[in-house]
């Protein structure tokens, strides 16, 4: 495998005044609170008792636990990876619970009528409406507002737990289904089977086959031939209770022609302990289709000297298996004491696209290692990848990425543009590129850059009364404006406030 | 309104004296225009009453309504009414320029405590300021002064600061680099923003922006001191015979 590596660390210029200055994030994190519920735990660590009572509480079918089992098996035979430029104090899985529910959602509620109050109102306060409502934003000048409020549908999962999916009807309608994993497994059991572990094999990697092991709940999506869904489908996922990890898995099938876009978001309380988040979304692309796949992930970073946060190692990948499938990976990564994430897109069809839009900020102890990969295995493919990392105070932030073309993929082409932004001196900025072309007419550029928020404009913004948060913060998200652009309109108004948020703090 | 007193102000990082004893009061609707040899003082003068780092004042007040400025933060300064129209002005990729001109406003307003501009005035407002200096909608949205022409640089900060409605404008070589169209353009917009409680301090190289910006008062600086004072007709005086004799009748 050809690797290029560059490690860029910047150390000089920045002055002393702003260094000190790098203070706390911790008390800027605004969804560190908890909800006090009463809840339902299975005892602590793993073991095939575990995954057996995991599945029997989702009242899963024999195939299901069977397949669950096999990959605990497997399990036991991986090594973590070290590879990644993280580094993090070794995580006792025995220590971990593993499932963790609302007693109140012993018995599944029928509607979100009878879903108990204290977790609509979590999800209220953290600004997710449960209720069946149009989601009114703006984004920018109001000059650049356009098109009608649109309706967004919204599975929300707390903990292990699934805890209601609106617009379900309005959606199945146009034959679009949307639920919870753990019932899609049940109601839709061949299309689960068919497509489960088809993207990200149980063998993948470590906490892929984990994930495997013991994921509780999720979202499901498929989306019939020929329909454009009608809404962005939405999942927020709530880390509430203690020592728990969360463990979802995200299943969605376009079918040939279809289109939608999806939307993620995640949160979890202030907590001392650090706690892990270990997710699968697998992606099914099929002829002429197309995903929007959207990401706002504020996981608690820990606060200001490494202490708590979540890890969070996550698998995501799209398979484009049709000819002309498109898939787009847009993620703003600001929380996390420690991220291991690398979208994927699998180009399997002929003129399949993949692109991948990435904003990842790290501020003081925060770990950022991200990035995505572009396996072109048809004719005629393209990828683009953007990546925006910022680091603030003594954070480490990399940009890991593969670009692969096959010798099958003739005449693709590849575009990755890397920039680093770095704000005082302390943290680093790391583009570990890794690119092998296995054919003679397929392309790809490489564009990195590295620079640090630059004094002049700061100074500019003040002068005309912006402080100085308010001047970095619009600097930061002018720097990743390009990002920005390729979220859904909802998301973007909430993504930039979280840019000026996840910074503050991080001059003075 | 703006009293300037013995300023003495060196260089950070090194120990070279750059304003050495500047005295200089602008008052309410007032225009006072300074002019000097390059390389006298004039820009850092001007950074130096923002509050741009690198400088050190060794001696001297400035005050401005009342208020001890190197006392404040360059943004208290913004939102007492302090305003540079800069000589380089600064490039900011990927903010609006919209969306800055808009974040600045708001951010003046709420720091004076009151209540933000909605979207529906501010529009209305930019549009009306943009018009008069010939700033087109594409303008607008464009990044800050990203691949903005010379002229285009100078006409946006003439509009930010008829956005902002400062009570001292100091502007400094704004007429630098600018046609004659341009700076027509340029001297309106600094023409319809004088009134009798705001003072302006234009810092310029020619004579020939004067002729549209009348001022009250002429100023020589030189060597970090303003070493002449007098009215409009200093200013063609040294249009007509350069520095070199008028310092030389100082010295
Ligand atoms: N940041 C700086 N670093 C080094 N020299 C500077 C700096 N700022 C100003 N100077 C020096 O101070 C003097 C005055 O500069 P300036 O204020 O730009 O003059 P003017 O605007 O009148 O042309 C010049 O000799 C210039 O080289
Ligand atoms: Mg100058």
């Amino acid at each position: 495998m050809d690797s290029i590596v560059e490690n860029v660390v910047v150390k000089d210029g920045v002055d002393q005044e702003t260094v000190d200055a790098v203070r706390e994030v911790g008390g800027a994190y605004k969804h560190g609170w908890s909800t006090d519920i009463e809840m339902e735990y299975a005892p602590k660590g793993l073991s095939p008792d575990i995954v057996k009572l995991i599945s029997e509480k989702n009242e899963e079918p024999d195939w299901m636990l069977d397949w669950r089992l096999a990959a605990y098996e497997r399990w036991l035979q991986k090594k973590e990876p070290e590879w990644a430029m993280v580094d993090y104090p070794k995580i006792d899985f025995q220590d971990q619970y593993y499932y963790a529910r609302p007693k109140s959602m012993e018995t599944k509620p029928k509607s979100l009528d009878e879903v108990d109050p204290k977790l609509l109102a979590t999800y209220e306060k953290l600004g997710i409406p449960l209720k069946e409502q149009l989601i009114l934003a703006g984004v920018d000048g109001a000059e650049e507002l356009t098109g009608a409020p649109r309706k967004v549908a919204v599975d929300a999962v707390f903990d292990s737990v699934s805890v209601g999916t609106t617009f379900r009807d309005e959606l199945l309608k146009a034959g679009v289904i949307f639920c919870s994993i753990s019932e899609a497994i049940k109601d839709y059991p061949d299309l689960v089977k068919k497509y489960l572990g088809s993207v990200v094999p149980v063998s993948d990697n470590y906490y892929a086959t984990l994930n495997s092991a013991v994921f509780s709940d999720g979202s499901f999506v498929y989306i019939p031939p020929g329909v454009r869904c009608p809404m962005e489908l939405s999942t927020y996922f709530r880390i509430n209770a203690e020592n728990t990890g969360q463990f979802e898995r995200t299943l969605i099938i376009a079918d040939k022609g279809s289109y939608v876009s999806y939307l993620e978001g995640c949160t979890a309380p202030q907590r001392d302990i650090a706690q892990l988040h270990a997710a699968v979304v697998e992606i099914i692309i099929e002829e002429d289709a197309e995903v929007k796949y959207s990401t706002v992930q504020n996981w608690y970073p820990g606060d200001e000297n490494g202490k708590g946060g979540i890890y969070n190692f996550v698998t995501k990948r799209a398979d484009c298996r049709g000819d002309r499938a498109k898939v787009m990976w847009t993620q703003v990564e600001t929380g996390s004491a420690v991220t291991w994430k690398y979208p994927s897109c699998i180009l399997r069809g002929n003129e399949t696209q993949g692109e991948f839009y990435s904003i990842a900020i790290a501020n003081n102890m925060q770990q950022a290692d991200t990035g995505t990969k572009m396996v072109h295995l048809g004719k005629n493919t393209k990828s683009r990848i953007v990546s925006k990392g910022i680091s603030a105070g003594q954070a480490q932030n990399t940009y890991r990425g593969l670009v692969s073309m096959h010798p099958r993929a003739k005449d693709s082409r590849n575009y990755t543009q890397c920039d680093s932004l770095l704000i005082g001196d302390k943290c680093g900025a790391h583009t570990v590129p890794y690119i092998e072309v296995k054919n003679n007419s397929s392309r790809v550029e490489h564009e990195a850059t590295t620079s640090k928020v630059d004094d002049d404009q700061l100074f500019y913004c003040r002068s005309r009364g912006m402080d100085e948060e308010e001047a970095v913060a619009l600097v930061v998200n002018g720097f990743c404006k390009d990002v920005l652009q390729a979220l859904p309109m909802e998301f973007a108004m909430e993504a930039q406030q979280l840019v000026a948020i996840s910074l503050e703090g991080s001059v003075g | 309104m703006l009293t300037i007193n013995n300023l003495h102000v060196k260089l950070e990082e090194e120990d070279k004296p750059i304003l050495k004893g500047v005295n200089l009061t602008v008052e309410a609707g007032k225009v006072h225009a300074i002019m000097g040899p390059n390389g006298s003082g004039k820009s850092t003068l001007s950074y130096v009453l923002s509050g741009k780092d690198g400088y050190e004042v060794t001696d001297g007040t400035v005050n401005l309504n009342g208020q001890d400025v190197f006392g404040m933060e360059p943004e208290e300064r913004s939102s007492a009414g302090m305003f540079l129209a800069f000589q380089y002005p600064v490039e900011i990729p990927g903010v609006g320029n919209m969306t800055f001109l808009r974040t600045a406003v708001n951010a003046q307003r709420k720091s004076r405590g009151e209540e933000e501009m909605s979207a529906a005035e501010f529009l209305k407002i930019v549009r009306l300021r943009a018009k008069e200096l010939k700033i087109d909608a594409d303008m607008l949205k464009r990044p800050v002064n990203v691949g903005f022409s010379g002229g285009e640089k100078k006409r946006n900060e003439i509009l930010q600061m008829a956005m902002l409605e400062p009570k001292i404008c100091i502007l400094d070589e704004t007429d630098s680099g600018l046609d004659v169209d341009a700076m027509k353009l340029v001297a309106d917009g600094v023409n319809s923003l004088r009134n009798s409680n705001r003072g302006f301090l234009v810092i310029t190289h020619y004579q020939r922006l004067l002729d549209h910006i009348k001022p009250d008062y002429v100023h020589i600086m030189a060597d970090g001191q303003i070493v002449k004072t007098g009215g409009p007709d200093l200013a063609l005086e040294v249009e007509n015979n350069g520095y070199k004799d008028l310092l030389a009748g100082v010295a």
